[in-house]
């Protein structure tokens, strides 16, 4: 299977701390790879180093084999052209409409007629049912209408590559439903490549080819759902099943509750 | 030693700072012009930024000039030259209040909304959005908001500036009854048009330039937290307001303090 | 429509600067001799300049002919020269010519009264970079007082 994306030996680290030790992964054209992990494992971040938005530390991202570290802006501006993100917050242009907004790329990178991005725009937005609000402002949109909306504006270039970054996150179960359902409707019909950053077991395990689950800067589990499933990683269980306690600690480390509580003279 | 410590790394990172400011103006200015989708941006920049701030200018303009004939007409009275009531509202406006006045209500006004709005949009990843879109943030977000600054500064000053005059006018002639043709005949032989409405001119330019510089440069560079825009918008307003008084002083030492 | 909108309030904004800056252009400033073009340059020797500045005006019968270039002290016999612009518009002064430093009021600021003189055949007109022989300087007050004062008359 052709690779589209590939992560060898990353290390990654913010202001002093180390995000990612030595991982690799690889992903898959035409599939949707899940990256799962606990919060606060910098998931966001990985998209970000995918996209070229940020530059890792040693390591190596090649997009169709190409190094987007070392590409020169023009030539990543010209890459990312490929790809688009679903952003957590929808990212929406605050200051025009969901028509102009999905219309954006469309008329930044393309000289197509007005006439022609009207069509192509109300395909986008017939595809995640917002046609009826193309004229609304995002202001006016609930969450999940939001999302929808910004996931209008990412296919509307027709990319090869979507990055979700947690598009679950803070949904009611019908928008979950419909954005679970959209995904995979995008992915089967345009032959997208999807990467999903998620920490929704459930949904996930529905939509994805392959999974990697994050923790503790390094990948400790990966494989496709049914693998996962069967995992005999503690770790991967504790993950799935979400248990309070196990080899991720319920308790931020700290010292003894002998000696916090008991004047530490034990 | 520490406080010696202290006093390094805050030049250093104010150095740094100055850097990454400097970076980019060079970024949203120094590339390829596109007049054609710069100008629809900037005509909408120049709404929000000019448009929006005329009224407070205006009105301020129209209060500056009855105040400053009221308190002109009070102390040339005494001397018996209530006639030169005009040159000194017009030069006080076209040379330091109209420039300087409007710069600090611009800063207020115009300044913390740029912070605020670049800031949120930084907050709510509209900014990275655009990057990912293949879209230069600096050249979409901040080069129309630079423009826009830069040119309707200058253009509300010369309209506070007029109005100042009249609102003297109101004053001076309609209510206190010093001469009309002595308050704009005297005045027409005193102001001139180089060098005091130009220098006036090229002041506000300076102002709008270093204003909206550090209002988009703050939110640009904004920590994106609620806090974050809080402390960046405050900092536009009282760093390019100190920027603003600075200036004037050596602008006016090279304009009209050499003889 | 919305941009439509925004235009006009522009488009306006910068009618309404267009009639500020024509107020100031044409009720509020003079346009003054500009410095460089069509101006000429003329000289002039005086004892005592009192309180005359650069950019001074040069008034003929009160009327702003031009206006003082510069002040400078002659090195060899220690007056001080002034340098006048004097618009083009305004040429064919007599050889004859005189100047004074005059004062606007009792307390008014100084300028140079030009005095044309005669043009009789044989005189030539004053040209760029001329020197104007007959001056007159400034009024220093206190030497007023003191000659009042001491009848130093002859």
């Amino acid at each position: 299977m052709e690779n589209l994306i590939e992560i060898d030996n990353l290390t990654f680290s913010r202001s002093g701390r180390i995000i990612y030790d030595d991982i690799s992964l690889r992903i898959q054209k035409g599939k949707t790879t899940a990256i799962m992990g606990p919060s606060g494992i910098g998931k966001t971040t990985m998209l970000r180093l995918m996209g070229g938005q940020l530059t890792p530390d040693s390591g190596e991202i090649k997009y169709k084999g190409e190094s987007i570290p070392k590409m020169r802006r023009n030539r990543l501006f010209e890459v990312r052209r490929q790809m688009s993100m679903l952003f957590q917050s929808g990212a929406l242009f605050t200051d025009m409409t969901v028509f102009d907004n999905v219309a954006f790329p469309l008329r930044e990178h393309t000289k197509l007629p007005e006439s022609v991005i009207h069509t192509v725009v109300m395909l986008k937005l017939q595809a995640v049912g917002l046609r009826g609000a193309a004229e609304l402002m995002p202001a006016e949109l609930s969450g999940g209408m939001a999302r929808r909306a910004a996931l209008a504006r990412a296919i509307a270039l027709d990319p090869e590559l979507i990055m979700y970054d947690e598009p679950f996150a803070g949904q009611d179960p019908i928008s979950m439903g419909v954005l679970v359902k959209l995904i995979k409707a995008l992915n089967d019909a345009l032959q997208l490549t999807s990467v999903v950053v998620t920490h929704d077991v459930t949904e996930v395990l529905t939509i994805a080819d392959y999974i990697y689950i994050l923790a503790e800067k390094k990948v400790i589990g990966s494989g496709t759902p049914e693998q996962i499933k069967n995992s005999d990683s503690e770790l991967v269980q504790q993950f799935l099943q979400g248990k309070a306690d196990g080899p991720v600690p319920f308790h931020f480390p700290a010292s003894s509750t002998a000696q916090a509580f008991l004047g530490g003279d034990l | 030693m520490n406080w010696l410590a202290n006093i390094g790394a805050s030049t250093i990172e104010r150095v740094v700072m100055f850097g990454r400011a400097t970076l980019m103006l060079f970024g949203a200015l120094v590339a390829k012009p596109q007049p054609l989708k710069m100008l629809p941006l900037t005509i909408k920049q120049l709404y929000v930024v000019g448009v929006q701030s005329l009224l407070i200018i205006v009105v301020s303009g129209l209060f500056i000039g009855m105040v400053m004939a009221l308190q002109g007409y009070t102390i040339l009275v005494g001397y018996g030259a209530e006639g030169s009531l005009g040159p000194m509202v017009a030069l006080s406006l076209l040379r330091e209040l109209g420039p300087v006045v409007t710069a600090l209500l611009f800063a207020g006004r115009a300044g913390s909304a740029l912070t605020a709005e670049i800031g949120l949009m930084k907050a709510t990843e509209q900014l990275s959005s655009l990057e990912m879109m293949a879209v230069d943030p600096l050249r979409r977000v901040i080069a129309p908001r630079l423009w826009a600054g830069v040119i309707s500064m200058p253009m509300l000053a010369i309209i506070f500036s007029a109005v100042g005059i009249i609102g003297g006018h109101l004053v001076g002639v309609d209510w206190l009854g010093v001469d009309e043709g002595s308050y704009w005949s005297i005045m027409q032989a005193t102001v001139e048009w180089d060098k005091d409405v130009m220098n006036g001119v090229i002041k506000s330019i300076v102002f709008a330039f270093v204003i909206t510089w550090i209002a988009t440069f703050k939110g640009y560079d904004s920590i994106p937290t609620s806090e974050g825009i809080s402390k960046a918008t405050t900092e536009t307003v009282v760093f390019s307001s100190l920027a603003v008084l600075g200036l004037d002083f050596i602008l006016t030492a090279l304009m009209f303090g050499i003889e | 429509m919305k941009s439509r909108k925004a235009e006009l309030l522009v488009g306006l904004f910068v009618v309404l600067t267009i009639a500020a800056g024509l107020i100031l252009a044409l009720k509020v400033a003079n346009q003054s001799i500009s410095s460089s073009a069509d101006t000429y340059t003329l000289y002039a020797k005086f004892d005592n300049i009192g309180g005359l500045k650069a950019r001074s005006a040069v008034k003929v019968g009160g009327v702003t002919v031009g206006r003082v270039d510069s002040i400078t002290l002659d090195n060899e016999d220690f007056t001080p020269i002034v340098a006048m612009s004097i618009s083009k518009e305004f040429q064919k002064f007599p050889e004859t010519s005189s100047v004074a430093i005059l004062t606007s009021g009792l307390l008014g600021e100084q300028y140079i009264g030009f005095q044309p003189g005669f043009a009789i055949d044989g005189i030539e007109n004053l040209v760029d970079g001329n020197y104007i022989q007959d001056t007159k300087s400034a009024l220093v007050l206190e030497d007023l007082i003191g000659q009042f004062l001491f009848g130093n008359n002859d």
